[in-house]
C-alpha cells in the first residue's frame, strides 16, 4: 500500500447520513495512490455510490475530509474538481452530436477550436468510433455509447475518472468485452480510476483494489487475488465467489491452525483468521473447488463422508451439491479434467480438505 | 424448410400476404368499431359544422335569389362601358323590387347590398316603398329609368348598378375580402375599404388582426416567463411538496373560466383590492386603471392560460434524468453553463408543444377579453360572435372564422417544420 502522505486520493474518517439519524456511510478511511484502478464493490445500500458521489461533489459529506493530490476538497464546486465521470445510463447529451459531446468539456474550459477538434478526434480514435462523431448518441448501439461516455470522461485529461456501475445496463457479452477495453484504458493512460460496482466478476477482472463495502463500512481492501483466496470475514467470504459455509465452536487454537466443533459433534481443522478465540463461534469458509473427492488416506485432516445430491453438468466442471455433516448445500466442484472422479446421485463418497484451505472466520 | 413452408402454403389455398391480411382485417375491422362511436360524434358536432362555416363564408344566395331576373339583364351590361345599365334593366328591377316589397324578402336582399356598399340598405328599401305604389302599365314604358332617378339620382350612378351586379354572384370571396378591410370596387378589382370602415386588417398595428396576434404572443410569452420555472420546481422537488404544488398549479384549472375572470374584475377595478392595498401602502397617490384595458386582458389571459404552459413543461422536465445536469457539472460546466447548454435545449420542446397550446388558445380567446377588456381590446372571437348573434352577417363571421382556422393551422405547420410534431408531448 502507498504511503499516506502520497496518496492521490484520500478518504479521511469520512461519514455521511442523508437524515440525521442513520449513518450510510460509517467512518469511511480510503488511500488510493495515483494510477490505480479501486474497485468499490458491495450490495445496493452498502454507501459505495454514496462514496462516489462525495468524491464527484454531488453529495457532502457529514463528517471527515476528502482529500485529492494534497488538496481538501470538501468545499470544491463539482466543476471545479477536474475529475472525469462516467454515469450508469452514459448521460449522453441526447441534442448534441458525438462530436459535441466531447467537445463540451474542453469548450466550458475555453480551449482553442483547432486543439478541441484534434483532441476530440484523438479521444474518438481511442475508442474506435473515428466515424461516427456526427452522430447523435441515440443513434448509437448501447456499447458505443458506452465508449463515447468513456472517452468524454477522458478528453479534458483529468487525473481521476469515476465510474458509476457503468456497464450496468449491457449484455453479459458486451460487457465483459468492455471491461477488457476500459482496464486497457486505464493501464495505457495510467490515470486513476474509481469504479463502482455490485458484479464482482467485473471487479476481480478489472481491478487493482477492490473495496467491499457492506452496511456502509469497507469490509475488506485488497487485491482481488487476496480477497478469493483470503477473505477476512464471513461477509467477504459470501460475498465474493462461491462458499461452503459451516457454523461451529472454537475447540483449541493452536499456532495459526484451530480446532472447531460442528453442531453435529464432528471436528475440523481449519486456519484460524478471524475468530474470536476459544469457546466462541465461527463461520468455516471453504472454496467448493478446494474438496477433494475420495482424498488419499493421510493427506487431508479433514475427511468427512458426504452423500451426493444432485449432479448438474457445466462444462468445465461438475457442480455437485452433497449431503455433509447435516447440510445438503455443501457444493463441490469437480473438475472436468481427464481421469476426474465419477460420481453417481445417491452415492456416498469420502470427501477432504486441507486445513489451510478451510479459513476460520467471524461469526455474524 | 422453404419446400415444408409452400407445401402449407398450398394446402391453405392462400398465400402468405393474403393470410396476414386476413388477421389484419379483423384487428382492423375491431380497432374500427372501437373508435366508430367518436368518430361519429366529431364528424356531427365539429367536422360538419367547421365544412358549414367554410361553405357559408362563400355562398352568397341572397341577391341572386330576391333580384335573379335583374341579374340576367346585367350580365349583358358592362359597367366599364355605359355608366348606366339599358331601362330594360330598370324595368325588370322595379318589378323585382315591388315583388319584394309585398313578400318582404327585399330588406334581406338591401342588408346584403349594404355589406358590399354603404348606403345601399336605404337605398333599396327607399325605391322600393315607393316603386310600389307606381301603377304599371304600359303608359311605363320607357320611362322606368326616369322613375328611378326621380326616386333617387344615386340611381344614374355606376357604382350603385354595379354593386347589384358583383353582389347577385352566386359564390363570392367578397366576405373573405372584407375580412381583411378589403372589397371590390365598381370593376370587380379588389380594393381597401373606404377608411372610416376599416377595421380588422388596415388599420396597422391595432386592427382586429394584429391585435389578436400580438396579445396572443404577448401572453404566451408570459407564460413561458412565468410557467418555465414553476415546472423546473414541480420536476425537481420531492415528490411530496411538488404534489401539493401540482394541486395549486391545477386548482385554478378545475374552477370555472367566468368565475377566474370574474375575480380577476374584483381584484383588479378602481375600487378593487389591489387598487386598496397600493393605496395603503403609499405605492400610488390616486385610483389606476388595471382592467376594462389591454393591461387587464392580458393579466387575465395570462393567468387562466398559465397551467396549459407548465403542464407540458413540466411533463418533458419529468423525462431529463438528473444525471444529465451531473454529467455536465463532472465535465467542468458551471450550474449556468450545465443548464443553459444541456438542461434547458431538452426542456424545449416542452415549451414548444406549451406555447404551441397556448398560443392557439388565445388567438381564440372570447370570453375574458369580452369581460375584462374595453372596446379597443376585442380579439377576433368577439367579431365573429357579434357578427352570428348581432348583425347576423353570417358569410364575414364564417370568412373570419376561416381565417382564424387556417391562421391556427399555419402555427401548427411552422412548429412542425421548426420543431416536429412528434416531438411534442402534452403530458
Amino acid at each position: 500500500m502507498a504511503d499516506n502522505n502520497d496518496a492521490f486520493v484520500r478518504f479521511v474518517e469520512v461519514q455521511k447520513s442523508y437524515d440525521g439519524e442513520t449513518l450510510v456511510v460509517k467512518d469511511l478511511n480510503l488511500d488510493i495512490p495515483q494510477g490505480e484502478f479501486v474497485t468499490m464493490l458491495g450490495p445496493s445500500g452498502s454507501g459505495k455510490t454514496t462514496c462516489l458521489m462525495m468524491l464527484a461533489g454531488f453529495e457532502t459529506a457529514t463528517h471527515g475530509d476528502i482529500v485529492l493530490d494534497g488538496n481538501p476538497i470538501n468545499n470544491v464546486a463539482p466543476h471545479k474538481r477536474n475529475i472525469g465521470m462516467v454515469f450508469q445510463n452514459y448521460a449522453l447529451f441526447p441534442h448534441m452530436t458525438i462530436n459535441e459531446n466531447l467537445a463540451f468539456p474542453l469548450k466550458v474550459r475555453k480551449m482553442p477550436e483547432a486543439e478541441v477538434q484534434e483532441r476530440v478526434k484523438k479521444a474518438l480514435d481511442m475508442v474506435e468510433l473515428g466515424a461516427f462523431g456526427t452522430r447523435r448518441p441515440a443513434q448509437l448501439s448501447g456499447g458505443q455509447q458506452q465508449r463515447v461516455a468513456v472517452a468524454r470522461a477522458l478528453v479534458f485529461e483529468p487525473k481521476l475518472v469515476l465510474m458509476d456501475e457503468p456497464l450496468g445496463a449491457l449484455d453479459k457479452q458486451l460487457r465483459e468485452q468492455m471491461q477488457y477495453e476500459i482496464k486497457h484504458i486505464h493501464e495505457s493512460l495510467a490515470v486513476t480510476v474509481v469504479y463502482v460496482t455490485h458484479d464482482q466478476s467485473e471487479a476481480l477482472t478489472m481491478s487493482n483494489r477492490i473495496a467491499v463495502f457492506n452496511d456502509g463500512i469497507i469490509q475488506q481492501l485488497a487485491p482481488p487475488e487476496d480477497l478469493y483466496e483470503r477473505p477476512d470475514n464471513a461477509f467477504v467470504a459470501q460475498f465474493i465467489g462461491e462458499n461452503n459455509k459451516l457454523i461451529g465452536t472454537v475447540k483449541e487454537q493452536h499456532g495459526t491452525n484451530c480446532t472447531v466443533e460442528t453442531e453435529d459433534g464432528s471436528t475440523i481443522e481449519a486456519l484460524a483468521v478471524n475468530n474470536s478465540g476459544s469457546g466462541t463461534k465461527t463461520t468455516l469458509s471453504l472454496r467448493p473447488e478446494r474438496v477433494v473427492i475420495r482424498p488419499e488416506a493421510g493427506r487431508c485432516p479433514n475427511i468427512f463422508e458426504a452423500t451426493v445430491i444432485e449432479l448438474i453438468y457445466l462444462g468445465d466442471h461438475m457442480r455437485t451439491r452433497v449431503n455433509l455433516l447435516g447440510h445438503d448445500d455443501f457444493v463441490i466442484k469437480v473438475p472436468n479434467s481427464s481421469g476426474h472422479q465419477h460420481l453417481k446421485e445417491g452415492e456416498k463418497v469420502s470427501v477432504g480438505w486441507l486445513p489451510e484451505d478451510c479459513r476460520a472466520l467471524d461469526y455474524a | 424448410m422453404v419446400q415444408a413452408a409452400q407445401t402449407f402454403q398450398v394446402a391453405e389455398g392462400m398465400s402468405l400476404k393474403a393470410a396476414l391480411a386476413k388477421a389484419e382485417r379483423r384487428n382492423k375491422t375491431r380497432a374500427l368499431l372501437l373508435v366508430l362511436p367518436l368518430l361519429v360524434f366529431v364528424s356531427f358536432t365539429f367536422l360538419a359544422p367547421i365544412a358549414q362555416m367554410m361553405f357559408r363564408s362563400i355562398d352568397n344566395p341572397v341577391v341572386a335569389g330576391v333580384f335573379s331576373e335583374t341579374l340576367i339583364v346585367l350580365e349583358d351590361w358592362d359597367p366599364s362601358g355605359a355608366p348606366t345599365p339599358p331601362e330594360k334593366a330598370y324595368e325588370t328591377l322595379a318589378a323585382e323590387l315591388a315583388r319584394g316589397y309585398k313578400n318582404r324578402t327585399v330588406g334581406r336582399a338591401a342588408t346584403r347590398l349594404n355589406y358590399s356598399q354603404g348606403g345601399m340598405r336605404s337605398l333599396i328599401t327607399k325605391t322600393a316603398r315607393k316603386i310600389s305604389r307606381v301603377q304599371v302599365g304600359p303608359f311605363m314604358e320607357g320611362r322606368w329609368k326616369d322613375k328611378f332617378l326621380e326616386i333617387d339620382k344615386d340611381w344614374g350612378d355606376r357604382e350603385v348598378w354595379a354593386t347589384i351586379k358583383y353582389s347577385g354572384d352566386r359564390y363570392t370571396a367578397e366576405f373573405f375580402l372584407k375580412a381583411l378591410d378589403l372589397g371590390y370596387d365598381w370593376d370587380k378589382s379588389v380594393t381597401a375599404e373606404p377608411e372610416n370602415r376599416q377595421l380588422y386588417f388596415l388599420t396597422g398595428f391595432d386592427s382586429v388582426w394584429w391585435r389578436t396576434f400580438w396579445i396572443s404572443a404577448l401572453v404566451t410569452a408570459l407564460c413561458v416567463l412565468l410557467g418555465y420555472p414553476v415546472a423546473y420546481l414541480l420536476a425537481n422537488l420531492p415528490l411530496r411538496i411538488s404534489n401539493l404544488l401540482m394541486i395549486l398549479v391545477l386548482l385554478p384549472f378545475w374552477t370555472s373560466l367566468l368565475v377566474r375572470t370574474t375575480a380577476w374584475i374584483v381584484v383588479l377595478q378602481t375600487e378593487g383590492v389591489l387598487n386598496d392595498v397600493m393605496m395603503f401602502m403609499g405605492i400610488i397617490d390616486e385610483r389606476i386603471q388595471l382592467i376594462f384595458n389591454r393591461f387587464g386582458v392580458v393579466i387575465a389571459m395570462t393567468h387562466i392560460l398559465l397551467p396549459f404552459m407548465i403542464l407540458p413543461i413540466y411533463s418533458v422536465m419529468k423525462t431529463i434524468p438528473p444525471s444529465y445536469e451531473r454529467a455536465a457539472r463532472s465535465l467542468g460546466a458551471t450550474p449556468w453553463t450545465a443548464f443553459w447548454k444541456v438542461y434547458f435545449p431538452q426542456s424545449l420542446s416542452g415549451i414548444g408543444a406549451g406555447g404551441l397550446l397556448v398560443f392557439i388558445l388565445a388567438l381564440g380567446y372570447y370570453i375574458t377579453p369580452a369581460l375584462v377588456g374595453g372596446p379597443t381590446d376585442q380579439l377576433v372571437s368577439y367579431f365573429i360572435a357579434d357578427h352570428t348573434n348581432r348583425s347576423l352577417n353570417w358569410g364575414l363571421a364564417s370568412s373570419l372564422g376561416a381565417f382564424l382556422l387556417a391562421g391556427v393551422l399555419a402555427v401548427y405547420v411552422l412548429y412542425d417544420k421548426l420543431v416536429g410534431i412528434d416531438n411534442m408531448k402534452l403530458g
